[in-house]
């Protein structure tokens, strides 16, 4: 029997110039030799898998993608076997819009996001982090995925939402079956979101008879340019994209600085002695180790660092790799804890600026300062496996560590 | 005598990654959508060089201005 938890295989790819493939064993375990091999070939490849795919590989490519929504939709921004019809019920506003009806969609968004109003969320977040150190630090090895990183961005998007943080594995098996297993298998990402929109139209209903001081009401509240309230299939796409976006993204992102700090510790030193840099670090490992690559639909034929691209095509828009670049980054290929110069790419570029990027800092901030504090001495356990999540959002999925002094 | 510097944040390019906020709380502002401006007329004050450039060199829009006067 097939094991319904693990996406279909695609045949292993041998030229990776010619038939790239971001859900390939070997770009889930290690995709930056196969960006620098891409970008030294062209600033943009192509593959015909996915229906037919280009990959920009340099940060000028992306910049020049991300800033072109005339050539470039949102309409689609998971590179998957399948096009989907678009309809009401898979969009998911504004991470799926195009102008003009971008513009007002994010606006309605980005007033809870904002870094004052992340700073009073901060408290919990940090309050979050102990109660799940408090569960293993008395334990000799943790899987730090499984017991620390998987349930700090969901508890967090969930206390911001109103909904309860008890129903936290709910989502993150949405987001599993959406992000990860919906690349190859329509019918199960499907299946996720009809259960996902079945719950929060339960929330919304309950909140039509009693509102309440959290993110569902606001977007309940708000009212669109000609002051009327929005229809609850944007408040449920919304919510949709909110969740989505909001989880394993950072989730993905506090793993893979833990995962660094585990394997360097003279990099964990210095955060500990100057924990005045974490802001700084974070930056760094969200270059080095951004978890996100969105993707665009071609609509119309244009060129790209001097590449012809045509419509028809996905682009897999790999700020990853962007950020990769040495072109770009002077060292791009290391860890620089205090890179004072760094206009990385991890939150996307030009419009599509991830909305909940204040609180994805803010998330990895703290996740590291209340780590480094209550566990200085850690690293990887070699009897354990480190395994990466496959397709659109890159991170450790199992990070198992040995707590304590080495001895 | 050091020379006068003044920010200034192009609103068309910015779009809210607030780096510049975070680095130069001093010399940037944002606003309910978290997008960003130079505090007053954009002066920097003496001292505050420093976080003037380092806004500029963080900024992923190439959004952020210093102008030496």
């Amino acid at each position: 029997m097939s094991d319904a938890n693990q996406p279909a295989a695609h045949p292993p790819v041998t030229d990776w110039v010619h038939d790239f493939d971001h859900t390939d064993p070997q770009w889930t375990e290690d995709p930056f030799p196969i960006w620098d091999e891409l970008r030294a070939a062209s600033p943009v490849v192509h593959t015909k898998r996915f229906l037919g795919c280009y990959l920009p590989t340099t940060y000028e490519a992306v910049r020049e993608i991300a800033n072109d929504t005339e050539h470039f939709s949102s309409r689609r921004i998971i590179v998957r076997d399948v096009r989907p019809e678009i309809t009401s019920k898979n969009a998911a506003p504004p991470i799926t819009s195009d102008p003009p009806v971008h513009k007002p969609a994010k606006q309605l968004l980005l007033p809870p996001f904002t870094p004052d109003a992340m700073k009073k969320l901060e408290p919990r977040v940090r309050a979050i982090c102990n109660e799940l150190i408090d569960d293993f630090i008395a334990e000799k090895s943790v899987d730090a995925a499984a017991r620390y990183t998987k349930h700090i961005p969901v508890r967090a998007i969930a206390h911001m939402l109103g909904i309860p943080e008890s129903d936290s594995d709910l989502f993150i098996d949405w987001i599993h079956r959406i992000l990860e297993l919906g690349i190859k298998d329509e019918s199960k990402l499907l299946q996720a979101v009809q259960e996902m929109s079945a719950y929060f139209s339960d929330h919304i209903e309950a909140r039509k008879n009693k509102p309440t001081d959290d993110l569902i009401s606001y977007l309940m509240n708000a009212r669109d340019k000609n002051g009327n309230p929005l229809e609850d299939t944007h408040v449920l796409g919304s919510l949709r994209l909110l969740l989505i976006a909001g989880i394993d993204t950072t989730w993905s992102a506090i793993g893979s600085s833990l995962w660094h700090l585990a394997k360097t510790p003279a990099d964990r030193e210095r955060l500990i002695a100057e924990p005045w840099l974490i802001p700084t670090a974070v930056e760094e490992l969200l270059r080095a180790y951004s978890p996100v690559t969105m993707a665009r639909e071609v609509v119309t034929e244009t060129t790209i660092s001097g590449c012809p691209v045509k419509p028809g095509n996905m682009v897999l828009l790999s700020f990853p790799a962007a950020n990769r670049d040495p072109k770009m980054f002077p060292d791009a290929d290391k860890v620089v804890i205090d890179r004072s110069e760094n206009r990385h790419a991890a939150f996307g570029l030009g419009i599509h600026r991830c909305v909940g990027s204040n609180l994805a800092r803010m998330e990895m901030q703290v996740a590291l300062e209340e780590w480094l504090k209550r566990i200085p001495d850690f690293r990887l356990d070699p009897a354990g496996t480190v395994t990466w999540s496959q397709g659109t959002v890159r991170g450790p999925r199992q990070l198992p560590f040995l707590l304590g002094k080495a001895m | 005598m050091a020379e006068r510097l003044k920010v200034h944040v192009d609103p068309d390019k910015c779009q809210g990654h607030a780096r510049c906020k975070a680095l130069a709380p001093e010399l940037f502002e944002l606003d309910e959508y978290g997008n960003a401006h130079e505090a007053g007329d954009g002066t920097v004050p003496p001292g505050l060089e420093d976080k003037a450039w380092l806004a500029k060199s963080n900024c992923p829009e190439i959004a952020i201005d210093v102008i030496e006067e």
